[in-house]
C-alpha cells in the first residue's frame, strides 16, 4: 500500500512539505481525543461532544458520498477526454432541477396544477408541504425522480458533447476547458430562464423522519436514502467498470489512449458511454444534494464544483475509487473543521486541502491509480 | 472547421474587396485606430438605442460603456501579461482584485469612521501602492509552490485561491479576529466603503454635491445642469474616465516595452515551450514567479481603479469567480498576445457582451404592447409567442450569460486566436513566418 510507504521516515526525509501536513494532521488528531476527553493541555484540548463529532462526521460522510458521487464523472471526463470539465457543477444542477419536476409530478400530478410542479415550483403558487415530497410518504416519487435525474441529465450531456466537444476532439486540454466554461454559462443561465433565480424550499416535512439516534447523532430518512443510493449507484459503476466489455474499453481508453485505439475500441463510442455514465452521476448527485439540503437553486451546482474539483485532485484523477475517497475526505473535511475554525471557513478549508494536495502529492493521494 | 483555421484566413494580408474592408484594413494595421473605430461603432449603436431619450441618456449610457470598458481593458492586459504572453493559466483574477482593493480600502480608510470598518487613515497614494504591493505578495504566494504544476491544476489551484480570499474576506470572524489584532477591518459580507475618488474632489468641494470648485463650476455651467443639462454626476463620471484612459496607456506602454526587451521575449519562449527556454539557460520559475507578480500587482491596480472607485465594495457577488471569467472572455475575444486586441476585447466585451443585451432587451421591452407573464412556466403554458418574448426580454440577464458563453465557445471553435490573435508576437525577434512574393500556404 502506497498510502502507508507515504507516512514512512524515508518518504518523510524526501517530502518535507509532506512532513509539516502530516505532523500538523498529527497535532489534530491529539488535539481532537483531548477535546473528546475534555482535557485541556496548553493550547491543545478543549471540550467536544461525542454527539457533536459524532454528527459532524456522519454528515460529512453523507455529503461527501454526493461529492464524490458527482465526482466519478468530473473524473471520467478528465481522464478518457483529457480535460477539466467546468460544465460538471452545471450537470449537476440540470439533474437536480429536471429530476425535482419528475418527482413533482409523479408525487402530487392529481391534486397540484402541473406548471408548478414541472417548473419545481417556479410557476404558480404551491408550497412543498402541498407537494409532499418525501421518502417516508412519497418515495415511489423520489425514486423514479432520481431515476429520471440520471437519464435526463445523460441525454443533456450527451447533447452538449456532440454540438459543443465533438468539433474539437483533436485539440488540447485548456482550449476544451475554456469551452467548457461557456458551456457552464449556457446551460446554468438555461436553467435560470426556465426555472427562475431564487432560492426554494423543495422537501415537505414528514413526522418520524428522524429513524434513529445511535450516540445521539440523528440519522434522517433521508440521509440513508443519500447514503443507499449513493452507494448503490458507486456499486453499479464498479461492476460497469470491471465487468463489462464497455467499462474495460473505458478503461483501456483512459490508461493509454492511442493504445487503445490500436487495439481497435470504439472511440467515439466509449465518449458517448463516458457522457452517459458520468452526466448521469452528476445529475443523480445534484437530485440527492437536493434531497439532503431541501432547498434548490439555480447555480447550486456551480458552487459545488470547486468541491467536487478538490474530490478528484484528492483521489488521483483518473480513478473513480478516488473520487470516491476524495469526496468523503471532503465532506468530512468541510463538517469537522467546524471543530477547530469558524463555519464561514469550512469551504476555504476544503479548498486549502485540495491546493496543498496538488501541491505536496499532485498524482493524488492514493497514487494515479488510473480508473482502476 | 478546416477552413476558418487555414493560415491564410488572416484578413491582414488579404486584398481589400469593397470600400468598408479597406477601411477594415486601414484601421486594422493602425492600432489607436482600430480602437478609436471599435469605440465609434460603440457610441453610433449606443446613441441610436438612447437618442429619443435626450442628451443626459445618451451621455449617461455612453459613460458607462467607456468606463466598464476600460475598466476591462486594464484587467485585461493584466491577465495577458499571464496567459498571453507566459502562458499562465491564472483564473484567480478575482481573488488578487479582491486583495488589491481590500487593501488599499484598509490602509485609506479613517481609523475612526461614521459607519463601516475602521482603516489606518494613511494617504490614498500609499493605499494604492499597498493595495499592489499586497496583491504582488499574494501571488508570489500561489507562484512560488504553483508553478511547477500542469496548466489546468495551476487553474484548479488559483481558482481555489481566490475563492479562499473571497471567503475569508467575506468572514464576520476574520473582521473580528483583524479588528482585534491591528485595529481595522473588513467589514465582512457587508463589504467596506471605499475612500473617496479624487477625481470628485477636482470638480466639488470635498465631494460634497452643491459646492462645486472652480473647475467644476465651470463645467457643470457649460456642459451640465446649467448648460448642456447633462447630468453632474456623469460629467464627474467623464473626469474620471480620462484618468481611466490614461492609466490604460500607461498598462498599454509599460506591457508593450516589457513584451519587447529580452525579458519579454523569454516569456514568450517560455508559453511556446517551456523545456526549449529552460534548456537554453533561462531561469524559467524565477522569470514565472517576477512576470506572476508584476501581472498580479496591475490586476491589485486594476481592482482598485475599478471597483475602489465606485463607493462600496462587498466580497459577493462583486469578487466571484465569474468575474475572472469575464475577463477571460475579453482575452479571448481579443486574441490572447496582443496588447491592443486585450484593449480591444475588453471594450468589445463590455459594450457588446456585458452591457449591450440588457439595454437592448430593455428597449426591445419597451416595443412590446403585452403584460410580461411572472414565470417561464406561465409564459409556456399560455403558448403566446408575444407573451414569450415579452419573458425573454424582460429576463434579459440570464440569456446575456447564455449568449456570453455561446460566443466562448463559437470562438473555441472557429477563431481560437480571437480577433487580433494572427498578431501574437513570436518569441523571435525577427518574423519567421515572412516569405518572399506573398505566395499563399495551401
Amino acid at each position: 500500500m502506497e498510502s502507508i510507504e507515504l507516512l514512512s521516515p524515508a518518504a518523510l526525509r524526501e517530502h518535507p512539505g509532506l512532513a509539516v501536513v502530516a505532523a500538523i494532521g498529527l497535532l489534530l488528531c491529539v488535539d481532537l481525543l483531548a477535546k473528546l476527553a475534555g482535557l485541556q493541555v496548553g493550547p491543545l484540548g478543549g471540550s467536544l461532544s461525542v454527539a457533536r463529532l459524532g454528527s459532524n462526521l456522519w454528515n460529512g460522510l453523507v455529503i461527501g458520498l454526493v461529492i464524490g458521487l458527482a465526482g466519478i464523472g468530473l473524473s471520467m471526463t478528465y481522464s478518457i477526454l483529457n480535460f477539466a470539465n467546468f460544465s460538471h457543477g452545471d450537470l449537476v444542477s440540470t439533474g437536480a432541477f429536471t429530476g425535482w419536476g419528475v418527482a413533482f409530478v409523479v408525487a402530487a400530478a392529481g391534486s397540484q396544477p402541473l406548471g408548478a410542479l414541472v417548473t419545481v415550483r417556479d410557476a404558480g403558487d404551491v408550497t412543498p408541504g402541498a407537494i409532499g415530497a418525501h421518502v417516508l410518504s412519497t418515495p415511489g416519487a423520489i425514486v423514479v425522480g432520481l431515476l429520471a435525474a440520471f437519464a435526463i441529465t445523460a441525454v443533456v450531456s450527451l447533447a452538449i458533447d456532440r454540438a459543443f466537444y465533438k468539433p474539437m476532439r483533436d485539440r488540447g486540454g485548456i482550449a476544451l476547458l475554456i469551452t467548457s466554461v461557456g458551456v457552464a454559462l449556457v446551460v446554468r443561465y438555461l436553467i435560470q430562464f426556465a426555472y427562475g433565480a431564487d432560492r426554494r424550499g423543495i422537501t415537505a416535512s414528514v413526522d418520524g423522519d428522524t429513524l434513529a439516534t445511535p450516540l445521539g447523532v440523528s440519522v434522517t430518512a433521508h440521509q440513508l436514502t443519500i447514503a443507499v443510493a449513493a452507494i448503490g449507484l458507486m456499486v453499479a459503476m464498479h461492476y460497469t467498470l470491471q465487468r463489462t466489455k464497455l467499462g474495460t474499453a473505458m478503461r483501456a481508453m483512459a490508461d493509454n489512449k492511442d493504445l487503445a485505439l490500436i487495439t481497435g475500441i470504439p472511440a467515439e463510442r466509449v465518449v458517448a458511454a463516458t457522457w452517459i455514465l458520468g452526466g448521469g452521476l452528476a445529475g443523480a448527485s445534484g437530485y440527492l444534494y437536493v434531497l439532503l439540503r431541501g432547498t434548490i437553486q439555480f447555480d447550486f451546482g456551480w458552487s459545488l464544483l470547486l468541491l467536487i474539483f478538490a474530490a478528484v485532485i484528492l483521489g488521483g484523477i483518473g480513478s473513480i475509487y478516488g473520487a470516491i475517497a476524495g469526496g468523503l475526505v471532503i465532506g468530512l473535511v468541510f463538517t469537522t473543521s467546524t471543530v477547530w475554525i469558524s463555519s464561514d471557513f469550512n469551504a476555504a478549508a476544503a479548498f486549502a486541502v485540495m491546493i496543498l494536495v496538488l501541491l505536496l502529492r499532485p498524482e493524488g493521494l492514493f497514487g494515479g491509480v488510473s480508473t482502476a | 472547421m478546416s477552413d476558418a483555421t487555414a493560415p491564410d484566413d488572416t484578413m491582414v494580408d488579404r486584398e481589400p474587396d469593397s470600400a468598408l474592408a479597406a477601411v477594415l484594413a486601414a484601421a486594422k494595421r493602425s492600432d489607436l485606430g482600430l480602437v478609436v473605430l471599435t469605440l465609434g461603432l460603440i457610441y453610433l449603436g449606443a446613441t441610436l438605442l438612447t437618442f429619443t431619450d435626450g442628451l443626459n441618456s445618451v451621455v449617461g449610457l455612453l459613460r458607462t460603456l467607456t468606463f466598464l470598458g476600460l475598466v476591462y481593458a486594464l484587467s485585461t492586459l493584466a491577465l495577458n501579461l499571464h496567459w498571453g504572453y507566459t502562458g499562465l493559466f491564472n483564473i484567480g483574477v478575482a481573488g488578487f482584485m479582491a486583495i488589491g482593493v481590500y487593501t488599499m480600502g484598509i490602509v485609506v480608510r479613517s481609523p475612526d469612521p461614521a459607519f463601516g470598518p475602521p482603516g489606518f487613515g494613511l494617504p490614498l497614494p500609499v493605499g494604492i501602492v499597498a493595495g499592489m504591493a499586497m496583491a504582488s505578495l499574494f501571488g508570489l504566494i500561489a507562484a512560488l509552490p504553483a508553478l511547477r504544476l500542469r496548466a489546468d491544476y495551476f487553474a484548479i489551484v488559483t481558482l481555489g485561491l481566490s475563492e479562499i480570499i473571497r471567503l475569508t474576506l467575506q468572514s464576520s470572524t476574520f473582521d473580528t479576529a483583524l479588528r482585534e489584532t491591528l485595529g481595522v477591518g473588513t467589514g465582512g459580507g457587508r463589504g467596506m466603503g471605499m475612500p473617496q475618488n479624487p477625481v470628485r474632489g477636482l470638480f466639488l468641494v470635498d465631494g460634497r454635491a452643491g459646492d462645486p470648485t472652480a473647475l467644476g463650476a465651470a463645467v457643470f455651467g457649460t456642459l451640465g445642469e446649467g448648460g448642456l443639462g447633462i447630468s453632474n454626476n456623469i460629467l464627474i463620471g467623464w473626469g474620471y474616465i480620462l484618468v481611466l484612459a490614461v492609466f490604460v496607456v500607461a498598462f498599454y506602454v509599460l506591457l508593450e516595452r516589457l513584451g519587447r526587451s529580452p525579458f519579454g521575449r523569454t516569456l514568450k519562449a517560455i508559453r511556446e515551450d517551456e523545456l526549449v527556454a529552460d534548456s537554453l539557460g533561462k531561469n524559467v520559475d524565477l522569470i514565472k514567479i517576477k512576470v506572476f507578480m508584476i501581472g498580479c500587482a496591475l490586476m491589485g491596480l486594476a481592482g482598485i481603479l475599478w471597483f475602489g472607485s465606485q463607493g462600496n465594495v462587498s466580497p459577493s457577488p462583486q469578487f466571484e469567480p465569474i468575474l475572472t471569467f469575464y475577463i477571460f472572455v475579453a482575452v479571448i475575444i481579443g486574441g490572447s498576445g496582443s496588447n491592443t486586441g486585450s484593449v480591444l476585447g475588453g471594450i468589445v466585451f463590455a459594450a457588446v457582451l456585458f452591457e449591450g443585451p440588457r439595454r437592448v432587451g430593455a428597449v426591445l421591452r419597451d416595443t412590446i404592447d403585452a403584460p410580461t407573464p411572472p414565470t417561464f412556466g406561465d409564459a409556456v403554458a399560455a403558448a403566446d409567442p408575444v407573451g414569450l418574448l415579452a419573458y425573454a426580454t424582460d429576463n434579459i440577464a440570464p440569456l446575456q450569460f447564455v449568449l456570453l458563453g455561446l460566443v466562448l465557445i463559437f470562438i473555441m471553435h472557429r477563431r481560437p486566436d480571437g480577433l487580433l490573435g494572427d498578431r501574437i508576437e513570436t518569441a523571435a525577434a525577427v518574423d519567421l513566418t515572412r516569405r518572399e512574393g506573398g505566395e499563399r500556404d495551401e
